[in-house]
């Protein structure tokens, strides 16, 4: 994701860079952001498929290949295979994930070159962020599932908010980033949020998880890798997406929060307020 | 769905509006004379409607065309649950076609996203009466009263629709059934689902022939769904589909059973200058008509409408922009789904006016042969009966004349998905949402030029 651009070190502010070259790393890393958002969004689509109706396959179909048509790029590109770098090492994948998202999170589409900064700046500090995130669903007993938490609070956003504005959806996403869904009470400070565990199951279904380092090329068969050809197979396996490319529901948060000039680059409220709340009820969940 | 007794008296040509997602029309189809429209919607039910017979007086001013009112409702579909899969079968009615009317009665078929119906409507305006053996209740009389012979006569009664299905063409189909295509010999008809095409008999409900089968033997490596399915209006043996990658095939039936290979392939190659990741998408063709002449195409991708003549596969013939305004919104189109509607077109009936759905209640007329294009809009606040429809025009920079309409203002939520054009008259049925409309022209066609 970062292959495109210069990266400006933080205490190097003296460093002369020509403007050409500045604009140039700009509108690189903006477009592989949008790009990056644009495969979060299509991931989710796919994802919330699973409903009480047969989803439509076209649509269905018609994701799929946009997503491949974007891993397709993103692997000539270089940046796929920094990407799936990031799955291989287990132990750093959630804070790998949480880097970026604190790119997506922070990004104002006028500007590129700060976010580079932020990303380097919060390497460390990681954690935090990881509470934040994963607090917003109750059930969570490992990384992976929570990111169907959070992704299966999202998909109720997306459900209910089927066509309605840009507004409506980016009230959702506060909504759940301030850990109260559009029909709950706000109990997720509480650590048991009684009708999330059961909606989430509704969308999910019966999903597998599967663990282990996807290859580079590997992530798009892995999603179909345990496909049969019956039909109803094929929503497993979709849903099944959900194990590779793990960043997915957490940039959901970002994609789901257009600004209103670029569609993809979001703005979300700053979730420090809430650290130590969520931090609370993360001792709980993680203690048990 | 009770009517008031007031609406017919206000307008003949508006449903009532009712805000329940059952009501949404999903189709609208006019019978081969035009006398007869059908529609069908969410909730699985059928509405006809039928045009109200002129005064056989000949000084009848021309131009007076008879209004639509309801003929019939019945429910055709229920909603049902596939127990495999755990999942709802939905009621909506995907398609109405007509057959061809050979006797008194009227046939249609209405499909739902895997059974088909046969629906048999017939009037009954008399009845018998004076029956021997029978009262008046249908009692059986005592023998012993009966004490002489009379042959009971027809006497006319309140005209009543009845509509009892004939045929039910169940479990033909595996994923969800887009289309239905009455064939011209009358015999037959096929459906389509995302993967395969079936021709059934009338006849026959037990078995279908399968001619098309696009299903991989790995799911996995599924990237092309069938969208529309069309037979040819004159040859019995030729039908047309379309695909989610934008290409059309003709098929043939002669040239083998199985027709997974095509005749021909119609394809536009791709405008590198446009290029996107949403080009695939918006490539995808949602409808395919056949001209009534049978020598052209019309097909309905997201922006555009195109002619296709059925000699020249390299690419259409003619190509309309419905809303080009929207290519820089794809992005937030995706996001909301709204990429993937699926938008109707139409011939008139001399094949010379194409019509197509767009946003915010607006449809797009094309002249084909000046090439210009008019926006109409279809929404009860600024119509009312017999006023002549207003072009509209939308505004993407340059210069806005008053009533323009700021492309940022379109609502999105308004989408004009099905329509029909009566087969001889310039008579058009929009579907918006919940409510049809029925534009009927004069006789100069005023409404109709810019």
């Amino acid at each position: 994701m970062f292959s495109k651009g210069t990266k400006r070190k933080f205490s190097d502010g003296g460093e002369e860079i020509s403007d050409e070259s500045l604009l140039g790393a700009r509108v690189a890393s903006s477009y592989s952001l949008q790009r990056q958002s644009l495969l979060d969004m299509s991931l989710i689509k796919l994802q919330l498929c699973h409903m009480l109706v047969e989803p439509n396959l076209c649509r269905s179909v018609l994701i799929a290949n946009t997503v491949r048509q974007i891993q397709e790029e993103m692997t000539h590109d270089g940046s796929w295979h920094m990407v799936t770098e990031a799955f291989c090492s287990a132990g750093q994948s959630p804070s790998e994930r949480l880097v970026a998202t604190e790119v997506l999170c922070r990004s104002r589409e006028q500007d590129a070159e700060p976010k580079l900064f932020s990303v380097i700046s919060y390497e460390g500090c990681c954690e935090e962020e990881v509470v934040a995130d994963e607090t917003l669903c109750s059930v969570s007993v490992s990384d992976t599932v929570s990111n169907v938490c959070l992704a299966g609070r999202m998909g109720q956003c997306w459900e209910k908010s089927e066509l309605s504005g840009i507004e409506r959806d980016e009230e959702a996403l506060e909504d759940s980033r301030l850990g109260s869904g559009e029909e709950e009470e706000i109990d997720t400070e509480d650590g048991a949020s009684t009708e999330s565990p059961k909606t989430i199951g509704q969308v999910f279904g019966t999903f597998e998880i599967k663990n282990g380092s996807p290859g580079p090329d590997s992530a798009l068969e892995e999603l179909f890798s345990d496909v049969d050809t019956s039909y109803y197979d094929l929503d497993t396996m979709l849903t099944g997406m959900q194990s590779a490319p793990k960043m997915g529901p957490y940039d959901l948060l970002d994609s789901l929060a257009p600004s209103h000039s670029s569609p993809s680059i979001v703005s979300t409220p700053n979730c420090r307020s809430d650290l130590n709340e969520l931090d609370h009820i993360m001792e709980i969940i993680v203690g048990s | 769905m009770g009517e008031d007794g007031e609406s017919p008296k206000i307008n003949h040509s508006f449903l009532r509006d009712y805000v329940t997602e059952a009501d949404v029309i999903s189709t609208v189809e006019f019978n081969q004379t035009g006398d007869l429209l059908a529609t069908g919607d969410k909730g699985g039910r059928v509405v006809i409607f039928q045009r109200e017979t002129e005064s056989k007086d000949e000084s009848e001013e021309l131009g007076e065309s008879g209004e639509y009112n309801v003929y019939s409702t019945f429910q055709s579909h229920e909603p049902d649950f596939d127990y495999l899969k755990s999942l709802e079968i939905e009621e909506k009615i995907n398609k109405i076609r007509w057959l061809p009317q050979q006797n008194a009665a009227h046939f249609l078929l209405s499909t739902n996203d895997k059974t088909i119906k046969l629906w048999k409507v017939s009037e009954r305006d008399k009845r018998p009466e004076g029956y021997n053996l029978k009262d008046e209740e249908g009692r059986i009389k005592d023998i012993s009263t009966v004490t002489s012979l009379r042959v009971p006569v027809l006497k006319p009664t309140d005209l009543m629709v009845e509509v009892r299905p004939r045929r039910i063409f169940a479990n033909g189909h595996t994923y969800h059934v887009n289309s239905i295509s009455v064939n011209s010999d009358g015999e037959t008809y096929l459906s389509a689902d995302d993967l395969r095409i079936n021709m059934w008999h009338l006849d026959i409900t037990d078995r279908s022939f399968n001619i098309v089968d696009i299903k991989p033997a790995n799911m996995e490596d599924l990237t092309e769904v069938i969208t529309a399915a069309e037979f040819h209006p004159q040859h019995c043996h030729l039908f047309v589909y379309s695909s989610s990658k934008g290409t059309l095939r003709l098929c043939d039936m002669r040239e083998s059973a199985l027709c997974d290979k095509h005749s021909k392939i119609f394809e536009e190659p791709e405008d590198p200058g446009n290029r996107s990741f949403f080009s695939e998408i918006i490539s995808s063709v949602s409808d395919v008509k056949f001209s009534h002449s049978g020598r052209y195409l019309l097909t309905r991708d997201y922006l555009t409408v195109k002619v296709w003549d059925l000699n020249m596969e390299k690419g259409p013939v003619e190509t309309y922009q419905v809303h080009e305004y929207l290519r820089s919104k794809l992005c937030s189109l995706y996001e909301n789904d709204c990429i993937f509607d699926k938008f109707e077109c139409v011939w008139n009936s001399t094949d010379s006016v194409i019509m197509t759905g767009a946003y915010n209640s607006f449809f797009r007329m094309f002249d084909r042969e000046t090439g210009r294009g008019v926006t109409l809009e279809a929404w009860r606040e600024s119509s009312k009966p017999r006023a002549v429809l207003r072009t509209r025009r939308i505004y993407n920079g340059g210069r806005r004349r008053r009533g323009d309409v700021g492309v940022d203002s379109l609502d999105f939520t308004k989408k004009i998905l099905h329509m029909a054009w009566h087969p001889a008259e310039n008579i058009i049925a929009i579907a918006a949402t919940n409510n049809l409309y029925i534009f009927q022209d004069r006789v100069n066609a005023e409404n109709l030029k810019t």
